[in-house]
């Protein structure tokens, strides 16, 4: 029974009267139900970034060893030496995730994983970067951001433990904004031979469709059309719209997929994720300037009874479409029955420019492919810009004991030891993880092409909150410090961009700032955007989330002995602040959890001297000279130093000696916590072998860089002198303020 | 000498018991698939970690009635070094080849974390190298490796000298801490009586050289080839 045509249907199917419009003029006709269905996944923010199309045309998306652009294919690819190549991307599951915890990250996880197989590599490993609201708390509120973090991560460790794919690092941070609405972004990096990037085109017009993988259900219907909505309290409503991940046929996929993409048997290869089968089908048709036509009584079903549009809009886990080369149909069968998978010749590539399915050989749907894959509507949304905040007035802030304000700073969940999550997952199979997670960056080492990569998540949503362009340039720089400090050379972004619905101007306006932000420092790191994901209308009853435009950055050790580690190693080395102390305290986790206030201007990024410091540290460490190497940055230098005490396998203090205060700002009285727990940027804490200090400071000065002497390693406690006294704290405090902040918050009962 | 490597669908630690083999030793490895009958060429097999069938039913459950299991079920009575990693030890237990069982992490919590082993046989085709009493470091990555079985069964491997490794704390003892699993007795690994047919819970497969933290997994893998060397001579 097809439901008939009115302006409710087509309102409730997220299309506006313009739209309507413009796809009745691509047809000449009205479209029926299930192609109502269609276009309305198709054009979803989601599919078609209708309303960031515009805003994502900024980003530098080219570059030397870009071998796959942004867009193009369904993961960037870029070139990393000795024939070899990497696919990565990153995406977002945060709708599902809120409403279904478990299956919302699982199926993320294999999502990501599929668009990278998709590619022809195989995924060596996985990150994640995740946002939710405060953990800590006997409330409502904190309960239910408990039971997210728990679903959360033990959906990621599902999929990831099974799949055999190791969860190498990533991030995590808590704030009020992300009540309800938490942010699961995972990244997933593939590695492949240069000259194997399998295509997702339907090239080859006579060549057979096949739909391989698990059978079409009911399950994620519309995923794509939901996920482009705000949260609601209805939204738990929508339970039916998440996925179910099967990690185990995922697996499969994988494998099957990879002995295939070998064979030479395969024209063209593309994942069905978000809105399944209709896109699949359109963008191939679309990239191979062809047309796909499919019968859907031949697609392998869950369940029977399923309509037209349920079969097309299934967002079922599990299933590739590939595009076969005429007289190698039989290797199809061959590898999917070796795999006991199903698959079925479900079509044929045409040359009229149709996607055209039939049910039963009557047809259902037909559709000009390239106008439904890329003709969606662009929109220039209005913006509107808010009054900056104000700055930060230090003599305003009462003095707090900055050696209690430290411990707090380490209990705060955002800096505190993430071991209960990353225990969680397994980050040790491939073998191949040198620095495991709770580093700045993670670094593998990628067996078959024989490189060392390094990899990191990072953005701070207090600083995108008050500065949304600020914010995000400090996420590239940050990224690129945490490659840097790790021995690695950035190579290539991946961005999640989180933000509001964009109809309301005020949030407009953020993602845009971000936007260029983010564009102005990729081109100044010369690390191109390869690729990412948008996820707009993140907002619950409580209101929307800071904006969070998260980036992945991608580096590579082009010699192991330069593989660095952020935690101090050997008693007597010397401590040395790359940068100067610093005074910027706006937006940083010292106003928030100590005042309560997400306010004042955040720190400012200077481009030259980030480049210089980078620049220089990379210098050191490949003269061998650098014993570790970490970047300071929530809860500024006092907490970087507490973490170098504290993240090896053997905890190691420090005396240090602060300088006459100021550094740049030259104050010679600045308050001791501003000087302590500000964020101040490019500032990098390394220690050297003592003998090589001397060479390190006459490097710095040859090289224009600022260097501060901290102090050297040593002790069972971590010992600052400042000028009014020494503050210290026992190695051991220092641990249990960090180490079980978070696992004693979930550990507990909550019924 | 050739060394079966059993892919069953759903394995994960395959190509890093391959690498071990070939990378790490320089010797020769292959995969047998599970539909396979036979192992006949092969003179040792290791079964990989992972997720065979996708664990569904009970982790190793299935995969112990696999086809070719059968065959090295067969092998393994015949004295073939047989030796199950993680997801291999949950199989060999529900094959019945070693006693026991693998249940649920004391934690309820997948955990992924190095731990120290104590070697207290050495008198096994996969340990000869080493000295008892050696401690080893070494990856676990699992949800059910939690070694159980009942009194009268724990007294007989203890006695017989089946208890081959064993979770220790960095100086050697045995403590309650040192269990990341609840494992009874703190058992990782034990062995059949004629100790050909060993099982561990952590990952040798991926401790064998020193850039990924420890080399110590890549002693077993020596053991098993020098034994089958000697075999040979």
């Amino acid at each position: 029974m097809t439901p008939i045509l009115t302006p409710e249907l087509v309102r409730q199917h997220g299309l506006s009267e313009e739209e309507f419009e413009r796809i009745t003029a691509i047809l000449g006709r009205e479209p029926n139900f299930t192609e109502l269905g269609v276009f309305s996944v198709m054009w979803s923010e989601h599919c078609s970034y209708k309303n960031t199309r515009r805003e994502l045309r900024k980003f530098p998306t080219t570059g030397p060893r870009v071998l796959v652009k942004a867009g193009e294919e369904n993961a960037g690819v870029i070139d990393i030496g000795d024939g070899w190549a990497v696919a990565f991307k990153m995406e977002s599951h945060n709708h599902p995730s809120a409403v279904e915890p478990f299956q919302g990250a699982a199926t993320g996880v294999g999502g990501i994983i599929r668009d990278i197989f998709t590619m022809g590599a195989r995924p060596v490993f996985l990150m994640n970067s995740l946002r939710f609201g405060p953990i800590h708390g006997d409330n409502d509120a904190a309960r239910k951001n408990r039971k997210l973090v728990r679903g959360v991560v033990a959906g990621i460790a599902h999929y990831g433990n099974c799949i055999g794919v190791p969860t190498i690092g990533g991030e995590i941070a808590f704030d009020g904004s992300y009540n309800g609405n938490p942010l699961v972004n995972v990244l997933c990096l593939g590695v492949l031979k240069k000259a194997e990037i399998a295509r997702g085109a339907a090239s080859g017009v006579g060549n057979a469709v096949f739909y391989v993988g698990s059978e079409t259900g009911r399950d994620g219907l519309a995923g794509a059309a939901f996920a482009s909505r705000d949260l609601t309290e209805e939204s738990k409503a929508d339970r039916p719209a998440v996925q179910v991940g099967d990690p185990f046929r995922g697996k499969l996929l994988l494998e099957a997929c990879l002995e295939l993409l070998t064979s030479g048997a395969v024209a063209g290869i593309q994942d069905m994720g978000a809105a399944g089968l209709t896109c699949s089908t359109c963008e191939t048709a679309s990239r191979g300037g062809t047309g796909v036509q499919i019968d859907l009584a031949l697609v392998p079903k869950r369940e029977t009874g399923m309509s037209p549009y349920e079969i097309l809009l299934s967002e079922s886990q599990e299933r590739m479409l590939i595009i076969v080369r005429s007289g190698e149909e039989e290797r199809v069968k061959e590898v999917f029955e070796k795999w006991d998978l199903p698959y079925s010749k479900v079509g044929i590539v045409t040359d009229d420019g149709f996607m055209r399915v039939l049910d039963d050989g009557s047809v259902e749907v037909e559709i000009p492919a390239k106008q439904l894959a890329d003709d969606a509507p662009v929109y220039e949304r209005e913006v509107a810009i808010p009054t900056r905040p104000p700055a930060i007035v230090v003599s305003d802030l009462e003095f707090h004991d900055p050696k209690d304000s430290l411990l707090q700073l380490l209990a705060h969940p955002t800096v505190a030891s993430k071991n209960w999550v990353f225990r969680q997952y397994d980050h040790t199979v491939r073998a191949g993880t040198i620095v495991p997670p709770g580093s700045d960056a993670a670094v593998f080492y990628v067996r078959e092409a024989d490189k060392f990569l390094a990899a990191t998540t990072d953005c701070n949503h207090l600083y995108c909150r008050l500065d949304p362009r600020e914010g995000a340039k400090i996420a590239v720089a940050e990224a690129a410090r945490n490659l840097t400090c790790s021995g690695a050379i950035p190579l290539a972004v991946t961005d999640n961009l989180n933000f509001g619905n964009p109809y309301r101007p005020e949030n407009f306006w953020q993602l845009r700032e971000a936007v260029e932000g983010l564009s102005e420092a990729c081109r100044r790191f010369e690390t191109p955007v390869t690729g990412g994901n948008v996820s707009l209308y993140n907002e619950s009853p409580e209101g929307t989330i800071d904006p969070t435009p998260t980036v992945g950055m991608i580096g590579l050790i082009e010699d192991e002995r330069w593989i660095t580690r952020q935690y101090f190693r050997n008693e007597g080395d010397v401590i040395f602040l790359i940068g100067a102390i610093g005074d910027e305290i706006g937006g940083s986790l010292y106003l928030k959890t100590i005042f309560g206030k997400k306010a004042g201007l955040p720190p400012r990024l200077d481009f030259d001297r980030e480049l210089a410091v980078q620049k220089f540290l990379r210098a050191l460490i490949r003269k061998g000279v650098v014993k570790s190497a970490h970047d300071c940055s929530e809860g500024g230098l006092a907490v970087a130093l507490a973490e170098c005490c504290m993240s090896g396998a053997e905890k190691i203090g420090a005396r240090i000696r602060l300088p006459q205060m100021g550094g740049s700002s030259s104050q010679a009285d600045q308050r001791l916590d501003v000087s302590l727990f500000n964020e101040s940027q490019s500032r990098i804490v390394v220690t050297v072998r003592s003998e090589a200090s001397d060479l390190v400071q006459q490097e710095a000065a040859q090289a224009g860089i600022e260097l501060t002497r901290l102090g050297s390693v040593g002790g069972s406690e971590l010992a600052i002198e400042g000028p009014e006294g020494t503050l210290s704290w026992s190695l051991d405090q220092l641990h249990e303020a960090w180490y079980s902040s978070i696992a004693l918050a979930l550990s507990q009962q909550d019924l | 000498m050739k060394i079966a490597v059993v892919r069953f669908p759903g394995s994960n630690c395959d190509q890093d018991c391959l690498r071990a083999l070939t990378d790490g030793l320089g010797v020769k490895a292959e995969y047998v698939w599970h539909k396979e009958t036979s192992i006949d060429g092969f003179d040792a097999v290791i079964l990989p970690g992972g997720f065979s069938y996708g664990d569904y039913l009970r982790c190793g459950a299935i995969a112990g009635f696999s086809p070719v299991m059968q065959s090295v079920i067969e092998a393994a009575h015949a004295g073939m070094p047989v030796f199950g990693i993680c997801n291999g030890f949950q199989i060999l237990c529900e094959t019945g080849l070693l006693r026991g069982a693998l249940i649920r992490n004391r934690s309820l919590l997948f955990l992924c974390q190095p731990v120290y082993l104590k070697l207290e046989n050495n008198r096994t085709p996969f340990t000869r190298l080493s000295e008892e009493g050696a401690i080893l470091r070494m990856p676990i990555a699992h949800g059910e490796g939690a070694y159980y079985a009942d009194d009268q069964t724990l007294r007989e491997l203890e006695d017989g000298g089946q208890v081959v490794f064993r979770y220790v704390n960095e100086t050697g003892q045995p403590t309650p801490e040192a269990n990341p699993n609840g494992s009874r007795n703190n058992i990782a690994g034990i062995c059949n009586p004629a100790g050909n047919v060993l099982g561990l819970m952590p990952h040798p497969d991926r401790s064998w050289e020193g850039r990924l933290g420890s080399e110590d997994g890549l002693q077993l893998f020596k053991s098993l080839v020098d034994t089958l060397l000697s075999v040979a001579a």
